[in-house]
């Protein structure tokens, strides 16, 4: 389904921010994408959704991201941005909602449908009429990935999508990403968010991918993680503690 | 609130204006555009002496700031900015322009006040025109129907993105003001020698989340066009809203009524 092959980006002359990454992504899969601040991840993502050129070969669902075939690309992809506050750009959250929507052609019945569904399975029904310039933070963020989902993307990428959500949003986020059936790809510092809803992480360090493996083996894997400057999920933790006592 | 943050609370305040309901506000929008448009022409067409006739025309902002709830003062207090402004285009005319038209209670009034003030009250109806517009009408839907005029979609897209990009840097200023004054909390104002930075730093974050939202647009299918915009079809009441307003622009521009109604007492 995702395909990254042997690609590079710099954005500026002196550093190569992705170096010679490749990997690949089936159909279905859910993938955390972890590292370091800086490390890179959402430079990989915007790289697939073709916002940055680099070198290398990136596909997607067999089409190659190119110039030519952006709009075919977004179609299938929908990107939760690191920043809510770009994600938002009309003035209230229905009009933020529809938008996707009826670019894609969607007709004003079936688009009013789909994002009462959507608002009812976040729970956020209540801000359907709010305007994005009075919302919170995580309120921001909810309907954030609310606008996404209203796209019906096949293919999901998600920028830390439970930063700023306290624990009840970020809990129905886990929740709802466990219930969507589509191929995501995730990337957090909540490395217990990663361990909930995916089976598969890749590491990236420096530009590289330092491991690819199940999400088991590299969250367990303390020293691993230490030495890109994370730290194992809570989880992990009790356990460990559990097996010293 | 610190004064940016207030600026960008009025600016969003016209996004929450132009999401209304009042009668004016269900007309098409399309209809509203070319009606304003009409109506600025017919203003400007009026010669630079004729400030008796250009009165009347005050009959269309204020059957709309009426009819559409709107408040006036509300209104010039959002446009304190561009007022002088106006104000300044005819500002030398007085000087230039000094034959008496008519003496008032002893005092002389020269041509060159007259065309100062007609250019004055024709720079406040047609901004008070637009500004009818903007408060009615969602700027998104507005663009729509310049597209139905078909203006080309460049044009449509800078202005909304000129629309979006105003408030994103207003929040820019926001930021970076209260970011500054956490950290310099005694004192007034932005010392100078920080301006520099701060006004380049603004450019630059600015124009980086000016990116970043466009993209935002992009990955959502906006293609310059503005299929999200429900189609408002012209309808019967659209029709009479353009005759009616077209008419009494016409009997306004051909009709001095304020000299008719005038000669009325005198005869
Ligand atoms: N617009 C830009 N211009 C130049 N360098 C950039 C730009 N955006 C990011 N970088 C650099 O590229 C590197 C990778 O950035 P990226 O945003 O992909 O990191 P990230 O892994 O998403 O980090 P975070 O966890 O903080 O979100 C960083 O070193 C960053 O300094
Ligand atoms: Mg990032």
């Amino acid at each position: 389904m995702i395909e990254f092959k042997e690609v590079s980006f710099q954005y500026s002359s002196e550093r190569k921010v992705i170096d010679h990454v490749s990997f690949h992504i089936e159909k279905g899969e859910s993938v955390g994408l972890i590292g370091a601040n800086g490390a890179g991840k959402s430079t990989v993502m915007k790289l697939l959704l073709g916002l940055l050129e680099g070198e290398g070969e990136i596909r997607i669902s067999d089409i190659p991201v190119n110039r030519k075939n952006l709009s075919a690309i977004r179609k299938i992809c929908g990107f939760v941005l690191q920043n809510a506050d770009d994600q938002m750009f009309m003035p209230t959250v229905y009009e933020d909602m529809i938008f996707g929507p009826r670019n894609y052609g969607l007709s004003k019945e079936e688009t009013e449908k789909k994002i009462d569904e959507i608002l009812r399975l976040l729970d956020i029904q209540d801000l359907k009429h709010r305007y994005n310039h009075k919302l919170s933070g995580g309120e921001k963020r909810m309907t954030a990935i609310a606008t996404v989902l209203a796209m019906e993307p096949q293919i999901l990428l998600m920028d830390e999508p439970t930063a700023a959500l306290d624990p009840y949003n970020r809990r129905m986020v886990i929740n709802i990403i466990n219930k969507l059936p589509q191929t995501k790809i995730i990337t957090s510092h909540d490395l217990d968010m990663i361990l909930d809803t995916c089976d598969r992480v890749i590491l990236l360090g420096n530009g590289k991918i330092v491991a690819d493996g199940k999400c088991q083996d590299i969250l367990s894997n303390q020293k691993l993680l230490e030495e890109n400057r994370l730290e194992l999920p809570l989880s992990f933790m009790y356990q460990k503690e559990k097996e010293l006592l | 609130m610190n004064k940016a943050e207030k600026a960008l609370y009025e600016l969003n305040e016209m996004d929450e204006l132009a999401n209304g309901n009042s009668l004016i506000h269900h007309f098409s929008a399309l209809i509203k555009l070319l009606v304003t448009i009409i109506y600025i022409l017919t203003v400007m067409s009026f010669d630079r002496y004729n400030l008796s006739g250009l009165i009347i025309m005050a009959i269309y902002p204020y059957v709309l700031f009426q009819i559409s709830g709107l408040s006036f003062t509300g209104c010039l207090y959002k446009l304190r900015f561009v007022l002088p402004l106006v104000l300044a285009i005819g500002i030398f005319n007085p000087l230039f322009d000094r034959h008496v038209f008519v003496v008032l209670a002893g005092i002389p009034v020269t041509y060159g006040w007259i065309s100062f003030f007609t250019i004055a009250v024709k720079g406040i109806l047609a901004i008070s025109a637009s500004y009818l517009l903007m408060a009615t009408t969602k700027i998104d839907a507005i663009c729509k129907a310049m597209r139905k005029l078909h203006i080309p979609s460049i044009i449509t897209i800078l202005l909304l993105l000129t629309y979006r990009y105003v408030s994103l840097m207003v929040e820019e200023v926001s930021v970076m003001t209260n970011a500054y004054h956490l950290r310099a909390p005694d004192q007034k104002g932005i010392h100078y020698t920080a301006w520099g930075s701060f006004l380049g730093q603004l450019l630059l974050r600015s124009m980086d989340r000016a990116k970043e939202l466009y993209n935002a647009m992009m990955l959502r299918g906006y293609q310059g066009e503005f299929y999200y915009v429900d189609d408002q079809p012209v309808g019967l009441k659209d029709i009479m809203y353009f005759l009616i307003w077209i008419i009494l622009f016409w009997l306004c521009r051909s009709v001095n009524v304020v000299q008719w109604i005038g000669s009325m007492f005198v005869r």
